[in-house]
């Protein structure tokens, strides 16, 4: 019976010397990762808020109190960003919850895997499932959020069109884009704490080079920095599919998607080939 | 049930004392694992040394590996590569069959969850399925004792619970291959006996690797011995007696203490055996005298002698004492040559720290102490288990 057994090889090679075998135990562990995937999320939603007051409302507070200041700078002319398709409000909401749906992407799989150091230099299991769970995190963080965003097209009296059943498929791809850049900066976030800092100051500026409470501009460099931001095309896309507006950003929309893909997978093999090493690194 | 199950071919592990260059070391080694490329792994960077070193065995099933050595020794590191959490440097390990770690107890609990919450989460940590656990929650509440508290966060468990609670999820695992990492330092002494109950169970049917300062507990359960100093392999082999005894041999023995009220004065102790004189080694079932030259003060009338041998493990193995010995002799206040003579030396071979105690009368005041004063090495042809080696006279009868 014995010779059954699964046989594992531990040597110093490359994993991507053999890729029939890397893509093979990919696959192996995104399929034993499930439950453990599944743990972890309920464990991270039932322990995040249990030591807070408000609990989930904090999901709320955020993007409320953040509308509203943008809302009261933009009535008082201390801002002026010009024409929108829809109420001011309705618009800024959206952008935000679309661009906190991007950032969370980017974060918190991050900062799941700072968490997990511990438990990831002392026990083996598919490290997959940190990905996953933070996903699960991630989108119902978003689902959460978007109560929020069906008030307001309602207060609004938004017209609700056929378009709306693409949103998810942007939605969709803001999430892959920030957890592709997650998993590409493992690595280094891993060993070096700049990375964490770096990554908050990047991401309060990169909000404002995206057109979250403005709309895209027409010309000037403001205009060519948000052309090559790769979250412009998404955002802007799904908002309108959201709102029901024309759409202005489609092909750099599915070039950016068409990317993203490609480089997860890429963002895939470095998080497992890194993981090891950074054990190695970490430990204790 | 011969097969192997564990096979470990010159493997090595290099390990970089500075932070900021270990670092960087893993940046570059996980850019030359992106890119495929054949890393120059033979050769040390600067600051880098091998924390393993060409380190080879086999275990088969139902085996017992024993990992001792100091501190840094490399056990942990050779544990990790086991599990698969690093990878090696060089050589090659094979495992077969699942790999079940005792290393980390209760790895993923979170203090905010209750303990039926953190059950889940660790049983899945380990590899266990839904259903595995479904089934086996009574049994792991059960061997945790800790029925009432179950609904209890687990910050407000003691220490020594969470490693129960920890032990309890990990012991429901069916593992072919057990890795222990000395995990049962909390806990008290009935749940530490069930938990070796348990670890028992277990081995009859994987094969076990055990990594321990506890001796005794090496000594009872491990079948072969591997001691590692350094990064190498220093013993290797079945004789796990003998292989504590290598362990042991890397301490330098504790230096010379004297404590005491000072009412006595001890000038020399001169140790014999068969004519030798301060030698520093003797035979098993060698002749040993101790000779005392002592002063002690005038108030003290029929003081008494202790006189004891510990052994490594830091235990007190055997003693001679003048009072319980019922030998008495007054004193005046002048100097006192005193002899002992203790027979032949049953004791294991092994080495063996002497002290020697100048007490009053009926085992009063320590007038001085020399814990340590001399080191003795009993020299055999084996290493038992037992600190006494009694020599027994054997005889066998054929029976019609």
């Amino acid at each position: 019976m014995n010779h059954n057994l699964p046989e594992i090889i531990y040597t110093p090679e490359s994993q991507l010397l053999c890729p029939r075998k890397l893509f093979g135990s990919m696959a192996a562990d995104l399929r034993a990762s499930r439950f453990l995937a599944w743990r972890l999320f309920v464990r991270n939603l039932a322990a995040q808020y249990r030591q807070t007051l408000l609990g989930y409302a904090w999901l709320l507070l955020v993007p409320v109190v953040q509308t509203l200041l943008w809302v009261f700078l933009n009535a008082q002319k201390v801002i002026n960003v010009g024409a929108t398709d829809i109420p001011y409000p309705a618009f800024v909401l959206t952008g935000t919850l679309l661009w906190q749906g991007f950032a969370d992407s980017l974060q918190v799989p991050l900062q799941q895997l700072q968490a997990a150091k511990q438990m990831l230099t002392k026990i083996h299991f598919p490290h997959e499932a940190i990905m996953l769970a933070s996903l699960g995190q991630i989108l119902v963080n978003f689902c959460i959020r978007l109560v929020l965003m069906v008030v307001v097209f309602i207060w609004f009296g938004i017209p609700l069109t056929s378009s709306l059943l693409l949103a998810p498929f942007g939605i969709l791809a803001l999430m892959a884009l920030g957890m592709m850049l997650a998993l590409l900066l493992t690595p280094l976030s891993m060993l070096y704490g700049d990375v964490q800092r770096l990554l908050l100051m990047a991401i309060s500026l990169w909000f404002f080079v995206t057109p979250v409470i403005y709309p895209p501009p027409a010309g000037g460099l403001a205009a060519l920095i948000t052309r090559i931001n790769p979250v412009t095309p998404l955002l802007v896309t799904t908002r309108q599919w959201l709102t029901g507006a024309e759409l202005t950003q489609l092909g750099p929309f599915l070039v950016v998607v068409i990317v993203t893909l490609i480089l997860s997978l890429f963002g895939w093999i470095v998080y497992r080939l890194a993981m090891p090493h950074l054990i190695e690194r970490i430990g204790s | 049930m011969s097969d192997k199950l564990i096979k470990v071919e010159n493997v090595s592990k290099k390990f970089c004392r500075d932070l900021k260059k270990s670092l960087w070391y893993g940046v570059k080694d996980i850019a030359g694992e992106i890119i495929g490329r054949e890393n120059a792994k033979d050769e040390l960077r600067p600051g880098e040394f091998w924390s393993v070193n060409d380190v080879s065995f086999e275990l088969k099933r139902g085996e017992c590996l024993g990992l001792i050595g100091p501190n840094g020794a490399g056990k942990s590191t050779m544990l990790k590569m086991l599990n698969g959490l690093i990878k090696p440097d060089k050589g090659r390990i094979a495992i077969r069959g699942r790999v079940g770690a005792l290393i980390e107890l209760g790895a993923g609990f979170n203090p905010i969850l209750t303990g039926r919450e953190n059950i889940y989460v660790n049983g899945a940590v380990l590899g266990l399925t839904k259903e595995e656990i479904d089934r086996k929650f009574d049994a792991i509440v059960d061997f945790a004792e800790m029925e009432e508290f179950i609904d209890a966060p687990v910050q407000n468990y003691s220490s020594g619970m969470r490693v129960r609670l920890g032990f309890a999820v990990a012991a429901q695992m069916d593992p072919d291959i057990l890795l222990i990492d000395e995990v049962l330092a909390v806990g008290d002494v009935g749940f530490r006996a069930k938990c070796f109950n348990t670890i028992n169970q277990i081995m009859k049917n994987a094969s076990v690797i055990f990594v321990s300062h506890a001796m005794p507990v090496i000594n009872r359960t491990c079948s072969d011995i591997c001691v590692f100093n350094k990064g190498s392999v220093v013993f290797q082999g079945k004789d796990v007696p003998k292989g504590i005894e290598t362990y042991y041999s890397a301490f330098e023995s504790e230096k010379q203490m004297i404590t005491g009220s000072g009412k006595a004065k001890v000038h020399s102790i001169v140790l014999e055996s068969n004519g030798n004189k301060n030698m520093k080694s003797i035979n098993y079932l060698d002749d040993l005298t101790v000779h005392i030259e002592v002063t002690i003060d005038k108030s003290i009338k029929f003081p008494c002698i202790g006189f004891s041998f510990m052994d490594q493990a830091l235990q007190i193995v055997a003693q001679c004492h003048s009072h319980y010995n019922q030998f008495k002799f007054s004193n005046n206040g002048k100097k006192t040559r005193i002899s002992l003579h203790l027979g032949a030396v049953n004791l294991n071979p092994g080495i063996y720290n002497l002290t020697l105690g100048i007490l009053a009368d009926n085992v009063g005041e320590v007038l001085e102490r020399r814990v340590n004063f001399n080191t003795i090495i009993v020299k055999g042809n084996f290493f038992g288990n037992a600190p006494i080696q009694i020599n027994g006279s054997w005889a066998a009868h054929e029976i019609n």
